[in-house]
């Protein structure tokens, strides 16, 4: 029951702050709002990696920009001169594409979104299993760099390739049609329902979140953070857990990606940048690495900052401060301090 | 492929591959005292450029170059005395990220001093036009100035680390801190001093590879990675392996220019990276029990 506690709490605080946002007409916080639950997906996948299973990810930035890349390609691109491809026309009889005409009167043809959306997260799975099994042999700087190595790559990949418009990114993705009259879109009018889908799937994300750690896996991950060699000697599989939390967390990056790429109506290079990676890190470690509510706290509250501007062009900076300050001071995390202890070690730092 | 266009790659691949090579020593030279990979050393090479060029406004270019790597090995010290002088046997996952924002913060403060703009020293000799023949290619004289400088850091360093006193403690150290500090050495002391060495190092090649090269507030980052891609690939804390290593990953990088486009440039040589850690991650040159007993 303790365990739901806060869970219940989110909820109310969810529609407390649209209520809040109806009753003093200050409605143009929800566009940041939801924007920032598609980033608490990313940070809250990253968290049980490098919170419980304790492997740091640098490179997460590259399966949100897999999976937000992937949809916006697929669900753009138009595929009316390979209507005779065998491939297209089987997708076709499959109903997997839409046929219609754009505004200058001229055919197109797109991947559904539904089935852009699982063809992007399958990609993901691959690639994360691909990456995942060979970086998480590696530990410390290694990985560390490997994934970072990770992130660039795809980066890269993402500016080299005209197919994903390089510098420009894709733009005019369409609307994700999820249930008749609900829409992932950037639409004015669906604003209010568009914020109470990104954190009913924050909220879901959550709860399968905590459910997974009070289970055996949570103590298994716990476990293999605590001493890895121990918990291979106890019978864990630790390879296994460790890979599967990996892709886990990836996929929950790149469903965020999709999202957001949807409600936005496009996706930029600077999505898959190192400075994203670097950035979620950051908001893990400011809510205490094994602290998915913390995480979950300081992500939305730094995330809807910074998309209201408020650190001006000394954005990136505030998080590399946060960053030292947090580690160097805190690296239990913000909310982890105890005020007490900490006077008391720097009273017998001063002896 | 002609004579020609073979020597002009070769020259381009060793030109970059000294560089990758100095960023990979500065690397090793911190990882052999303190067993951290410090992910702001890319930082400290875009500053000694940026530095000399601003510099270069009051005074004569070797004056500026003189002051800008002595002002980045003060730095060097600044950081290490600020960030990790005082921590109390840190977590490596602690290390990285304190690291990271050193580097964010360092970028992020010469992006508002200098603005996003690409700026460069002037040539050393002749200009943008100068060039001589070399093995039938031609190239800048500025290629042979940032070869002959690195050239001479790396052996001057080889000699510091061998014939100095204050070199015999960094070994010391790198060996065995406990060891050392019961032989009387100042472990922390010798921290500081390989701070500054490396960023000095850094510095200097970031000065002789402005003119050709560019500086921009944001090149740190790019050539932390082929600098650590170099470490590793050579075996890390190995400082003469990297000097082969960096040799062969700027000639793999010039050559493959000829094979695929320019754009994949980095992410061939990140998926090198990737496969030599997933390979081989005590190195081309390194020995593998060796490696099993550091900590990474």
């Amino acid at each position: 029951m303790k365990r739901h506690l806060p869970l219940g709490l989110l909820v109310l605080a969810i529609i407390g702050v649209q209520l809040l946002t109806r009753a003093t007409d200050t409605a143009f916080y929800l566009t940041p709002l939801t924007m920032t639950a598609y980033y608490s997906l990313v940070i809250v996948g990253l968290c049980l990696l490098m919170g419980y299973a304790g492997q740091i990810s640098l490179g997460h930035a590259g399966f949100f920009a897999i999976g937000g890349y992937l949809s916006a390609m697929l669900t753009t691109k138009n595929l009316v001169p390979f209507k005779d491809n065998s491939l297209i026309s089987l997708c076709d009889e499959l109903g997997l594409l839409v046929h219609g005409q754009d505004m200058f009167g001229s055919a197109f043809t797109h991947v559904q979104p539904w089935a852009a959306c699982v063809c992007a997260v399958l990609v993901t799975i691959v690639v994360a299993y691909a990456i995942g099994i060979p970086v998480l042999k590696l530990k410390g700087h290694y990985l560390a760099m490997a994934t970072l190595g990770f992130g660039i790559i795809v980066y890269r990949l993402a500016l080299a390739f005209p197919l994903f418009g390089e510098a420009d990114g894709i733009s005019d993705v369409p609307g994700f049609p999820i249930l008749p009259g609900l829409a992932v879109s950037g639409d004015f009018s669906s604003r209010v329902s568009n914020y109470y889908l990104a954190w009913g799937m924050v909220a879901l994300a959550v709860w399968l979140l905590v459910n997974l750690i009070h289970s055996r896996v949570g103590r298994a991950l716990k476990a293999i953070h605590g001493a890895e060699g121990a918990a291979n000697a106890t019978g864990i599989n630790t390879s296994r857990y460790k890979l599967n939390t990996f892709v886990l967390s990836a996929v929950l990056a790149s469903i965020a990606g999709i999202f957001l790429t949807h409600y936005n109506g496009g996706i930029g290079p600077s999505e898959a940048g190192i400075m994203k990676s670097v950035r979620y890190v950051a908001i893990v470690a400011i809510g205490g690495m094994a602290n998915l509510w913390g995480a979950l706290t300081m992500g939305a509250l730094l995330n809807i900052m910074s998309l209201r501007g408020m650190f001006g062009s000394y954005d990136d900076a505030v998080f590399g401060a946060i960053l030292i300050v947090i580690m160097l001071f805190a690296p239990q995390g913000l909310l982890g301090i105890s005020l007490p202890a900490a006077f008391k070690r720097i009273l017998r730092r001063g002896e | 492929m002609t004579l020609e266009l073979f020597s002009q790659y070769l020259l381009a691949g060793i030109t970059y591959g000294i560089i990758y090579a100095i960023v990979g020593i500065g690397f090793n030279i911190i990882y052999n005292t303190t067993g951290i990979i410090n992910f702001a050393q890319g930082e400290f090479v875009m500053l000694g450029g940026m530095i000399a060029i601003s510099m270069h406004q009051w005074l004569p270019l070797p004056l500026a170059i003189v002051a800008a790597v002595l002002l980045v090995m003060l730095i060097g010290a600044l950081v290490e005395i600020l960030f990790i002088r005082w921590l109390d046997r840190p977590s490596v996952l602690r290390m990285i990220i304190i690291t990271i924002g050193i580097s964010i913060l360092v970028r992020e403060a010469a992006l508002h001093i200098w603005g996003e703009g690409v700026r460069s020293l002037p040539y050393f000799v002749g200009n943008e036009i100068t060039t001589v023949r070399i093995l039938g290619a031609r190239v800048s004289p500025q290629v042979l100035w940032v070869i002959g400088v690195c050239t001479v850091m790396v052996l001057a360093l080889s000699l510091f680390f061998k014939y100095t006193l204050q070199g015999k403690k960094m070994q010391a150290c790198a060996a065995n801190r406990v060891a050392a500090t019961l032989c009387g050495i100042s472990t922390k002391n010798m921290v500081t001093l390989s701070f500054m060495l490396s960023a000095g190092i850094g510095a200097l090649a970031g000065c002789v590879m402005s003119p050709i090269t560019y500086t921009q507030y944001d090149i740190g980052t790019g050539l932390a990675i082929k600098g650590f891609t170099v470490a590793i690939l050579g075996g890390l804390g190995s400082s003469m392996a990297a000097v082969a290593a960096g040799l062969l990953l700027g000639l793999i990088e010039s050559f493959s220019v000829s094979v695929v486009p320019l754009a994949f440039q980095d992410a061939i040589s990140i998926s090198l990276l990737l496969a030599i850690l997933f390979l081989r991650p005590h190195g081309l040159f390194g020995n593998k029990d060796a490696a099993d007993l550091k900590e990474f």
